[in-house]
């Protein structure tokens, strides 16, 4: 079976879809890491909450409202995780914060299934309904998608101009480079750590609710979705978000095509190797450079 | 050194005490558990010699548990009687082979349990000398991340393959025959044997892992953990030390994967699954990290009360919030190094020598 | 003297009465190894729900020969070293009467033998053929076969001059037990595959599957999974503009399917059990009577809509109490061969009839082809 360009682009459209929903966990990843060096296995919980608080209140409130209230309330959640687990270590081990956060994901999640139940859950679509899209030629655009790719170009633009041009953001771009030197300049570095665990979740819950009409979530939704979004980030170089986004099109759009020539059920083979291959050659990513890794820019 | 082994005799004691208290109250059953326990265990402590005194974390350990139980489950279940030729014929000839009925009627040749355990303990060690190398280069996060990859492709791979089953694993796996009158199965008349001789192994296996660490080995994976960088410095070959530990603690897995896959008679691709590998981790964390029989006991007793259903719906949560407690408050674990080397000093007045 | 004999007569009399009394009051123990969470949950959470509650309902009437019941369930989150285990247990320490499960069939195949060898019944609530066949003497289960679901679609797709399709199967027993009769039963149906994709079960978007089934130019989709991620399948499919029918498995049957597939899932054809439709059926329907009520009683407990899959264990309840009163003790080899005898058992999944071969009692005639309409199951009327 020939790849005629319809089939291409169709392929091209899948793989720009998920590479956003993977592109916008890998974000989250990122402002954590840029603040605290640490890597938040729970990131993909974050995503899970949003879109299933985002549910629960669309019962009562419109769709809008539903999704503010979702984004607010994560961010509280991760405001909490942090102060109740994170803030009061002292000079902890990589070890031990990865295992630390491994313990926040599989809490969170039981938590969710009791709360919850094991149901799936998923919100209505933002404009138009299952079966809507939009004919670009031969191929086929669900307008959700759009609004996926929309949400998240707004948000990596507003966090970019929200760390170069806010103070608390330039503030906690010090604390990244240097917690000591901006200490001393008065910046609470504790703050700081809550603050990036605090947006981290908003953005995390914003792409569970954009992205929940496509999919669906359940309980258990969000460590999938940590592993793919982790990849990207490495894929990407760790810290740096602009890069996450390009890394998360790429592995959308191999994944994608993939189908072509592999039988679907691999399609999680292709993602791990990627990653395993960056980790032994470049560990730094595609976009990253050595010095730059370790300086952690965002 | 006859203080190393006393701790083993105690241990050993332990073992032979609670089963003479199941045999007296009649509770038999428990020995059921407590052997899947025991294979459990000897993935754990050598998980420990890799994460508590090697120093490398790897969350992706129950990816050699699957490699070793679905080799000798896929050899012992392959049918091969409808196959001809040399390679069949020679394989007769050096006696791997074993025929039997299946459990409704109709004969089946397949490989002898022992051609497949130590095929697939081959396997085990060939795929960790493999990946080790690379992996072994990374530190933190992405060596986290490295050992997740690997554990989540051989997830993946044992999911995906109707060979070895795809989602239902492969069922019906034969006993596993040492010596006539003595096979790993999970026969209610045998539980006692099955018992003894899986903590025998475990037992074993702790007494070459208190060896190795009081060795040089020991204390060259000691420098290693504490200051990676200095340990170079000084001439020790750490790249080696740490494939060389990667790979027995591998071993340690696949050899748990074989037997334990016999006694069950099956194995499915939920052994492989990344919860797994994080729950052996936190095993190994509550135990203390580098505290080969802190890690032994937590072993015994979680995966006892687990495989009891004793926490029920909230399994996972059990283990999730212990991971964060412990490493909220007791981050050397439960029965660290320092509390043995507290109580000793509470019962002795002479300083007491270092706590192994 | 004749009084007093009379009145130690009645006093012995009394106690061998009471002692038997007491003795039949014992209660009879049934296990249930269910994946209540983990991966599995949807199946093994209403199959959960519909039994304790069931149960309280049959103890209230007075249990079964005047003995209560008493159910233990263990959650094995569809682990087979858990349901090893558990089985074990069960049978070797809480000496319980029969099994009601495990939800998934990879559980079930590992404890078939623990249950042969313990001598207990089982009585499965996973589907695959294999669990039945070659017959096991105490195994059994209550899940329609996927053979008749195939052929029940096969039949439809024939009245609908359907005959080439694309096939979508999840990577779980589930759907790659079904995706195996789908391949074997075409040929004979004149059915042609032009397509064959196996998605994972975890997926977030299908589209890329979709699009090389569409691009081969199939008349219908087939898309046989039990997890959520077939509305995936649904929604991607109609929005890349595939206009052809979509047919699912038995595995459709959860109304929160329909949900998360929003309009994509209006006009889904796909075979279930009954209990799906049956405010609609004719009163004459001998189903009829018992599915209202289930659906009734469950969803007014536990506040959520009933699905097919609380039937599996539901039935394998009602089959188990029946043989049971039927072989008027609780012994396990009589209730056995009780079970084997078994005709006519109305059940969720359809009509039972058992014999020595056929260890699962129900035929292509328990399905009923449905479809969507306004987001509602409603039979499809040809």
């Amino acid at each position: 079976m020939g790849l005629n360009s319809d089939l291409f682009f169709q392929y091209v459209v899948a793989g720009i879809t998920y590479g956003t929903i993977y592109a916008v966990v890998a974000i989250g990843f990122n402002i954590i890491y840029n603040a605290t060096g640490i890597i938040n296995f729970a990131q993909g919980e974050f995503v899970m909450l949003g879109g299933m608080t985002a549910v629960t209140l669309s019962r009562f409130l419109p769709l809008p409202v539903a999704i503010l209230g979702a984004v607010a309330v994560t961010t509280v959640i991760g405001a909490v995780i942090e102060i109740l687990f994170i803030r009061w270590l002292r000079g902890p081990s990589v070890l031990r914060m990865i295992i630390i956060t491994i313990g926040v994901s599989i809490l969170v999640r039981e938590v969710a299934l009791h709360v919850w139940g094991e149901s799936i859950r998923a919100l209505p679509y933002f404009t138009g309904t299952s079966v809507t899209s939009i004919k670009m030629g031969n191929v086929y655009i669900s307008p959700q998608v759009l609004w996926v790719v929309g949400v998240s170009a707004v948000a990596v633009v507003a966090l970019s101009a929200f760390f170069n041009y806010t103070m608390l953001g330039r503030q906690m771009r010090a604390c990244a480079a240097n917690r000591d030197a901006a200490r001393l300049c008065g910046i609470s570095a504790k703050n700081m750590v809550t603050l990036s665990f605090m947006l981290s979740a908003g953005i995390g819950a914003l792409g569970g609710c954009i992205v929940s009409p496509i999919t669906y979530v359940q309980y258990d939704s969000g460590t999938p979705l940590a592993i793919k979004g982790f990849t990207v980030a490495i894929l990407g170089g760790l810290g740096n978000s602009a890069a996450a986004v390009g890394a998360g099109m790429i592995l959308g759009i191999l994944e994608s095509f993939s189908i072509w020539v592999l039988p679907a059920a691999y399609k999680e083979v292709i993602s791990i190797s990627l990653l395993l291959l960056i980790l032994f050659i470049r560990p730094s990513g595609i976009f990253g450079s050595a010095e730059a890794s370790r300086l952690k820019e965002f | 050194m006859r203080g190393r082994y006393l701790p083993v005799a105690a241990f050993a004691g332990l073992i032979v005490a609670i089963q003479m208290a199941t045999h007296f109250t009649g509770s038999g059953y428990h020995l059921t558990q407590l052997t899947m326990s025991a294979y459990y265990s000897l993935l754990a402590i050598g998980l420990c010699l890799l994460v508590g005194y090697a120093g490398q974390i790897s969350i992706g350990h129950a990816g050699f548990f699957a490699i070793g139980g679905y080799i000798t489950a896929l050899l012992t279940t392959h049918d091969l009687s409808s196959h001809q030729g040399l390679a069949l014929g020679w394989l007769a000839k050096v006696g791997v082979l074993s025929s039997r009925t299946g459990l409704y009627g109709g004969h089946l040749l397949t490989l002898h349990p022992w051609a497949a355990c130590l095929v697939a303990i081959v396997a085990t060690v060939g795929v960790a000398y493999a990946i080790g190398g690379p992996v072994l280069k990374l530190k933190g996060h992405y060596l986290a991340m490295a050992t997740l990859g690997f554990g989540t492709i051989v997830y993946r791979i044992v999911l995906g393959s109707p060979l070895v089953g795809g989602a239902d694993g492969l069922s019906e796996v034969p006993p596993f025959v040492l010596l006539p009158g003595l096979e790993v199965s999970s026969q209610a008349s045998l539980r006692v044997q099955n018992y003894y001789l899986a903590w025998g192994l475990v037992i074993g296996g702790m007494m070459l892992l208190l060896n190795l660490i009081h060795s040089r080995t020991g204390r060259a994976l000691s420098a290693i953990h504490g200051a990676e960088d200095a340990a170079d410095a000084m001439g020790i070959p750490t790249a080696r030390y740490k494939l060389n530990t990667f790979v027995l603690s591998a071993a340690y897995a696949g050899l748990a994967g074989v037997l334990l896959t016999h006694f069950n008679g099956g194995i499915g691709p939920s052994e492989a699954s990344i919860m797994k590998s994080v729950r052996y981790v936190a095993i190994v964390a509550i135990g203390g990290m580098a505290n080969l029989w802190g890690a032994l006991l937590m072993s015994l007793l979680l995966n006892y009360l687990s495989l009891r259903g004793y926490f029920g719906t909230y399994d996972d949560a059990v283990f999730g919030g212990i991971l964060i407690l412990i490493m909220l408050f007791a981050p050397e674990g439960l029965l660290r190094r320092q509390l043995f080397g507290e109580l000793r000093n509470l019962f002795s007045r002479d300083a007491a020598e270092e706590a192994p | 003297m004749g009084k007093r004999l009379g009145a130690c007569a009645i006093v012995l009399g009394g106690l061998i009465l009471f002692h038997a009394i007491a003795e039949a009051g014992e209660p009879i123990r049934i296990g249930a190894i269910l994946s209540v969470t983990g991966p599995a949950s949807f199946l093994g959470a209403p199959e959960a729900r519909s039994l304790e509650m069931l149960v309280e309902e049959q103890n209230k009437k007075g249990g079964v020969l005047g003995r209560k019941i008493e159910l233990i369930v263990k959650d094995s989150s569809a682990s087979p070293e858990k349901a090893f285990s558990f089985a074990k247990q069960l049978i070797e320490e809480d000496k319980v009467f029969a099994i009601i499960g495990p939800s998934t069939s990879g559980e079930t195949m590992k404890i078939k033998s623990v249950a042969e060898v313990g001598k207990t019944i089982l009585l499965s609530c996973a589907a695959a053929e294999v669990i039945v066949n070659p017959v096991a003497k105490y195994v059994f289960k209550t899940p329609q076969k996927d053979s008749d679901a195939t052929v029940k679609i096969f039949q439809q797709m024939k009245m609908m001059k359907i005959s080439k399709i694309g096939v979508l199967s999840s990577n779980t027993g589930f759907g790659q037990a079904g995706e195996a009769q789908i391949m074997k039963l075409a040929p004979e149906h004149g059915i042609t595959v032009l397509a064959n994709e196996v998605y994972d079960k975890a997926a977030s978007d299908l589209t890329a599957e979709v699009t090389k089934i569409k691009a081969a130019g199939v008349e219908a989709i087939l898309n046989w999974s039990i997890e959520p991620a077939q509305a995936i399948v649904i929604k991607n499919a109609r929005q890349i503009g595939f206009k052809g029918p979509i047919f699912q498995s038995h595995g459709f049957g959860n109304i929160k399917y329909v949900e998360a597939a929003g309009e994509a899932a209006e006009g889904v054809l796909f075979p279930a059990g009954r209990l799906l439709v049956a405010d609609g059926l004719p009163n004459t329907n001998p189903q009829k009577a018992l599915l209202v009520k289930y659906k009734k009683d469950y969803e007014s407990k536990y506040k959520e809509e009933a699905s097919t899959f609380g039937g599996h264990a539901y039935d394998a309840f009602i089959i188990l109490v029946k043989a049971i009163e039927k072989a008027g003790k609780a012994d396990k080899e009589a209730v056995r061969a009780t079970i084997e005898q078994l005709t006519g058992v109305v059940g969720t999944g359809g009509v039972f009839n058992f014999s020595a071969t056929d260890h699962n009692g129900l035929n292509v005639d328990a399905f009923e082809m449905l479809t969507v309409r306004k987001g509602k199951f409603v039979p499809l009327a040809n």
